[in-house]
């Protein structure tokens, strides 16, 4: 019952989407493949063109075999320290996507205790971390790379506050949602019991802030992502998942692009799942039925 | 009363640092730098006791604290880079920034025009008409419905942004491609609020146009769509800062030679970074005005909502 009412309409609709796609690559190499072969002077007939679309090595899209093929190729086969090795650029940015996780966090967090306990910070900051919601702070990127670059700090950090900073904003306002969520009378009743300041922050304010901090963390996870990710791309880096998407559309090798891409996918959904694993597990232990 | 006079006191201190830090500053400077830092702290914690309520004046005194940090805060950075003599890569003051914006306004408009104007605004209306329209088919078919929310969601969650290469692959350098991007990173959410904003009816009201006799069309023009409108709302904030993030990055990955993004990868390799933030002003400037006419209409529409008339 409980397949036929969650699996199974997701099994369907990806597999129409796997359909539709095989459909759409048919279509649009469609032109592209005619040209080689009619270049090319053998003799060829529709079947030729329809098994050529879905194994051109240049598509405008490739079929999904051929992007799973890539991703295998790119990874299982070569050692990690190869620079065509997948494993070794998505590394890379999961190493600078994770500290600037941490960092980001960290400093959100803090942010927030600071909001929630002045009321000067609440009135006055808090207003425009709001506001910068609306900024694109991806654009600052360059910025910071190119400023730090100056400095001589190149690599993992320059990547890793771009990723922090775009971890900031979302965990600075869920924290400060979070811990501003306990109503009047829970703290009344902490009044009664004359807890201090701090035994209501840990005892009543912490608790209560963890469904609101999880919800940050996932967006937080997100973001860290996509900066590392371009992050690389205003230097034309090296390494990196960011530099390959770049190299691939420099080179026009659509296969690394999607390969890339779909390993970006594939970094963040973990990162997304293992915390909301995390979030289940917090759950049950401070005893919250669903 | 204290507060205008400390107000002005800290107004005046501050011309004067800036002023000494142009000159040439030295270490009384520093001392009265220190010093207004403290004045500024007390000032707005004097300033965030205003205001407060329902009232325009509330609401306007309430303002005083976040513009007066604001204020603070850039003096500060103007006093302090030009004071310490920082080089302009690593941080321009903001009188620098000011006088690129003006010198340069012809570049930036012609940018803005590329960027925003084009493929912001083409990209976030036709985003958001996929995801309503997606959003209306899906909500006829539940069996659709289980089957494409959780793919939506997982999707909200990826690097959107890396289709950027492939879109300029398929639909040339030009705006079309920063377009596209805009659409897929903005349909998502349209779809997925506006799902969650037409399952919001209850039982009751949709059992009462039920006996109305009122047909699917009807019950979901005069029921569900208003009741879905802050979500939908939601969804259009959401996707405005969004919407231009994904232009700009767009850029990224290769553009003509006009547009933001172009301009702030191509003007911070050459270090012109006076240039750069000038973008960056022009850039939130757009975002937020973007975001606040969004939300000033979302107030239009949807006064009757309790979030709203709290």
């Amino acid at each position: 019952m409980r397949f036929r009412e969650t699996a199974l309409p997701v099994l369907v609709v990806a597999a129409a989407l796997a359909v539709l796609w095989y459909l759409a690559a048919i279509a649009l190499n469609w032109q592209v493949v005619a040209n080689t072969l009619a270049r090319s002077g053998q003799h060829f007939g529709t079947w030729d063109i329809l098994a050529g679309t879905l194994g051109y090595n240049r598509p405008l899209l490739p079929a999904p075999h051929q992007i799973l093929d890539e991703l295998w190729r790119s990874t299982v086969p070569l050692p990690v320290t190869s620079r065509r090795s997948l494993v070794l650029h998505g590394w890379i940015t999961l190493e600078a996507a994770l500290v600037g996780f941490g960092l980001g966090v960290a400093a959100g967090v803090l942010a927030a205790v600071a909001i929630v306990h002045i009321r000067a910070l609440e009135r006055s900051l808090m207003p425009w971390i709001i506001a910068s919601q609306a900024i694109p702070v991806l654009a600052l990127a360059p910025i910071v790379i190119v400023a730090l670059g100056t400095l001589g700090l190149e690599g993992l950090l320059p990547k890793a506050l771009i990723a922090a900073y775009l971890c900031f904003f979302p965990v600075a306002i869920a924290m400060t949602k979070g811990l501003n969520a306990p109503d009047l009378l829970a703290r009344d009743l902490m009044r009664t019991y004359s807890a201090s300041r701090a035994q209501v922050f840990w005892k009543l304010r912490v608790p209560s802030s963890l469904p609101f901090l999880f919800a940050g963390l996932k967006i937080a996870a997100a973001g860290a992502v996509v900066g590392a990710i371009v992050a690389e791309l205003p230097t034309g880096a090296q390494a990196g998942l960011g530099a390959r998407l770049l190299s691939g559309s420099y080179y026009g090798q659509t296969l690394q692009i999607w390969a890339a891409l779909l390993a970006a996918a594939m970094l963040s959904a973990t990162l997304v799942g293992l915390l909301a694993a995390t979030e289940r597990l917090v759950n049950r232990r401070m005893g919250v039925r669903a | 009363m204290t507060t205008a006079l400390l107000a002005a006191i800290v107004a005046a201190g501050f011309a004067i640092a800036i002023h000494t830090a142009h000159a040439g500053g030295g270490p009384a400077l520093w001392a009265g730098l220190v010093l207004l830092v403290g004045l500024s702290a007390w000032l707005v914690g004097r300033l965030a006791e205003l205001g407060g309520g329902k009232s325009w004046r509330g609401r306007a005194l309430a303002l005083l604290a976040p513009l007066a940090f604001g204020a603070v805060a850039l003096a500060l950075w103007e006093a302090l880079v030009v004071g310490f003599a920082v080089p302009m890569v690593l941080l321009p003051a903001p009188s620098a920034i000011a006088q690129r914006i003006a010198a340069s306004s012809g570049l930036l408009l012609t940018d803005f025009v590329q960027t925003f104007i084009k493929a912001v605004l083409v990209g976030y209306a036709l985003g958001g008409l996929f995801g309503f329209g997606v959003a209306l088919l899906v909500d006829r078919l539940p069996f659709l419905r289980r089957g494409l929310l959780p793919v939506a969601n997982l999707v909200s969650a990826l690097p959107v942004i890396g289709i950027a290469p492939i879109a300029v692959m398929w639909f040339g350098f030009d705006w079309p491609s920063k377009a596209a991007v805009v659409v897929v990173m903005t349909f998502f959410p349209m779809l997925v609020n506006t799902l969650a904003g037409l399952a919001e009816t209850g039982r009751l009201e949709r059992d009462l146009m039920r006996s109305y006799a009122a047909g699917h069309v009807q019950t979901l023009w005069m029921l569900r769509l208003p009741a879905a409108l802050p979500f939908i709302f939601t969804a259009l904030k959401v996707n405005a800062p969004l919407a231009l993030i994904g232009a700009i990055v767009a850029e990224f990955f290769g553009s003509p030679t006009q547009g933001m993004g172009f301009r702030i990868t191509t003007e911070a390799a050459k270090l012109a970074l006076d240039l750069v933030w000038a973008e960056i002003v022009v850039a939130a400037v757009a975002g937020t005005a973007f975001y606040g006419c969004v939300a000033l209409v979302e107030r239009a529409a949807t006064f009757w909502h309790p979030s709203i008339r709290a």
